[in-house]
């Protein structure tokens, strides 16, 4: 296991949740610590945690920072090696035979290959980070395959032979699991599970992603979002809807809306289900004062 | 010259904490060890927290046995003071219950009850353990007659001699053969996977003589078939799926009879039922699935929360049964608010007064259309 721990200069997991931060992404010490270490190990980062907790802003951090081109794999049931992987250009294959006429021709060269994003990676490790995303949302027979993927960087194309990368590429996984992963998965990973940020990191977030949102507002925003979190709720609020709501609160208070209304009326941002905003209505008032003060 | 490795003294507390978490039921492999000691090395450490974050990142215990890893943790590197740290317990009237790995039994006295601490409450809290008992016949035509359990169309594709998709690939390396000249275009169609199937089980009192029975048909389903979930309900809610996995029989209701601690108890399905939706995940997994609640709907709760479980569940669901042993007679009216109540969520309401009943309920579900 080659091990890193110097990575672009960031040696420790402080060093790393600085460099976060000026990428706007501010990171806890544990996911600081966690990042650190599937960089520095050589393994692939998987996050896991409810929607809207920002695995996906994490992944693109990272990228940042390291200042690499960030490729994106999205999950869907039925995904394959033609989509994950490559493909072969089959109508220009097709067209090159009927050129050829008499001549040989090599149909499985370079120019009929179509790189999909995990040969992308492969190719260049040292230039791209892999995201995979919501992997929990792909079909069991997709784990096992990312599970050979992961254990060895390596693929295998039956007509061209086996590619291997140069170095370890960084993968970043994310899943909303709504489904157990694979416990081989896991266990090739290093793992951190994201919960909801705490009320005042929550705030900070909201002030930097947001464009022009005073810190009472964020303040409040944040801890309604909080209360409606306890909720049972079958969508809560992740952190991407307090950021909008804190935007939407703030718009309608600039066009003359006060300040309990515009919380009121944009509330849609923040909840996105027409039961949940049903349920919730009739105390939202409450709650709304109870988080604005 | 080959010399036994000698495990270093300071290596040698890390490993027996990994050592720890195995006895515990946490699946940690070697290379999770390597890992955790190399990160251990690369972060200092220059506090005890470095080495929990370093465990949490490299041996990933599950979330929901985070609080249990904080314990051992603690257990192994603070010693006994620390443990009496208050642990955070979420609101519900209705209690959660997560299951942990299966383990036969948990080595920390409390762990059944692990999110319980329901002390406050009246509750009875029996554990039971099942008896052993001769297969039944109708466990046995479940796992024969497998393959009509309900099905759905998958996004994967397979070749076919017809379908709706060009078989592109196959086509071209048939057409190298003849110069290129394609003389048959391949085809591809979607297969068909297994329907996920969200078991409900109703587990308090009334239900007292079904229960043993549906812990063992909830087993047998368990293993015919791969996309299963199996919950407990009565006062509380129960995920009992990964102990229903283990392959033996007594095993896995032993497990199971460990999670559960509200056997016998009283019935609040509508609140249970809330609960189960308003976990995302848990929610999720009755989207699409083929929902069988197995309940004589006897609610000491409120209707109108049962009511609006069921009608959320029926949305999602792809179809909803209710197997109730009172429902003897085809024609069987329901008599109980709740039952009048939901009655038109769901789409079959049928006899589940044995075991029989049952699996043949389920095994015809695979002919139905959604609802």
């Amino acid at each position: 296991m080659p091990v890193r721990s110097n990575i672009v200069g960031i040696d420790s997991p402080e060093a790393l949740e600085k460099a976060l931060r000026a990428a706007y992404y501010l990171a806890d010490d544990a996911i600081a610590t966690a990042s650190y270490l599937a960089l520095a190990l050589g393994k692939p980062l998987l996050l896991e945690g409810n929607p809207g907790v920002g695995k996906t802003e994490a992944a693109k951090a990272i990228a940042a920072v390291l200042g690499r081109k960030l490729i994106r794999l999205q999950c869907y049931e039925g995904i394959d090696a033609s989509a994950a992987l490559y493909e072969w250009n089959y109508p220009r294959q097709m067209l090159a035979i009927r050129q050829a006429g008499e001549e040989s021709i090599d149909i499985y060269g370079e120019a009929f290959l179509i790189e999909r994003p995990m040969l992308a990676a492969l190719r260049a490790p040292d230039s791209t980070v892999l995201l995979i995303d919501e992997i929990d949302r792909a079909d069991q027979e997709f784990e096992a395959f990312l599970l050979e993927f992961l254990s060895d960087f390596q693929i295998s194309i039956p007509e061209r032979g086996t590619l291997r990368a140069t170095e370890h590429p960084v993968v970043v996984l994310t899943s909303n699991r709504t489904r157990d992963l694979h416990e081989a998965l896991r266990r090739r990973c290093v793992y951190h599970w994201i919960d909801y940020p705490t009320e005042e990191r929550e705030a900070r977030i909201v002030m930097m992603r947001a464009s022009r949102v005073a810190e009472s507002t964020a303040r409040a925003v944040v801890a309604a979002v909080g209360k409606l979190r306890r909720e049972p709720l079958s969508k809560a609020p992740g952190v991407a809807e307090a950021v909008d709501w804190a935007e939407a609160a703030t718009l309608l208070h600039r066009g003359g809306a006060r300040w309990p209304e515009a919380f009121k009326r944009s509330i849609g941002v923040a909840l996105k289900d027409e039961e949940d905003l049903h349920f919730i209505f009739p105390r939202l008032d409450a709650l709304i004062a109870e988080a604005a003060a | 010259v080959n010399e036994e490795p000698v495990l270093p003294r300071a290596i040698s507390v890390f490993i027996s904490f990994v050592a720890l978490l195995r006895a515990n039921g946490f699946a940690v492999a070697p290379e999770q060890t390597t890992a955790f000691l190399a990160a251990i090395e690369l972060l200092g450490p220059r506090s005890i927290e470095h080495v929990r974050r370093a465990g949490l990142a490299t041996l990933a215990p599950p979330p929901e046995r985070r609080a249990t890893y904080d314990r051992l943790f603690d257990l192994h590197f603070h010693g006994n003071e620390a443990i009496e740290r208050a642990d955070v317990e979420d609101e519900e009237v209705v209690r959660l219950q997560e299951e942990g790995r299966g383990e036969d039994e948990p080595p920390l006295a409390d762990e059944a009850n692990e999110s319980g601490l329901a002390a406050a409450r009246a509750e009875a809290l029996v554990a039971r353990r099942f008896a052993r008992d001769a297969t039944i016949d109708a466990l046995r035509r479940l796992s024969r007659e497998a393959a009509h359990l309900p099905r759905r169309r998958g996004h994967r594709r397979r070749r076919a001699r017809r379908g709706p998709f060009a078989d592109l690939r196959r086509t071209l390396r048939e057409s190298v053969r003849n110069d290129g000249e394609v003389l048959r275009l391949g085809r591809l169609r979607r297969r068909a996977r297994p329907r996920r199937i969200l078991l409900l089980i109703d587990v308090s009192g009334s239900m007292k003589a079904r229960t043993e029975e549906n812990m063992k048909l909830a087993h047998a389903l368990s293993q015919a078939a791969r996309n299963v979930e199996v919950f407990t309900f009565g006062t509380r809610l129960t995920r009992v799926t990964s102990a229903l996995r283990l392959k033996r029989r007594e095993q896995a209701l032993n497990a199971a009879a460990h999670l559960v601690s509200d056997w016998d108890g009283g019935t609040r399905i509508g609140d249970a039922l809330q609960a189960f939706l308003a976990v995302p995940r848990f929610g999720s997994y009755a989207r699409g699935a083929a929902v069988v609640v197995i309940s004589d709907g006897l609610e000491r709760g409120d209707p109108v929360a049962l009511r609006d479980a069921v009608a959320k569940l029926s949305r999602r669901a792809w179809r909803v049964s209710w197997l109730t042993p009172l429902a003897t007679a085809p024609g069987f009216q329901p008599q109980t608010e709740a039952l009048i109540a939901i009655r038109r969520f769901v789409d079959d309401l049928v006899g589940g007064g044995t075991s029989a009943a049952v699996v043949s309920h389920l095994l015809s579900l695979g002919s139905r259309r959604a609802a």
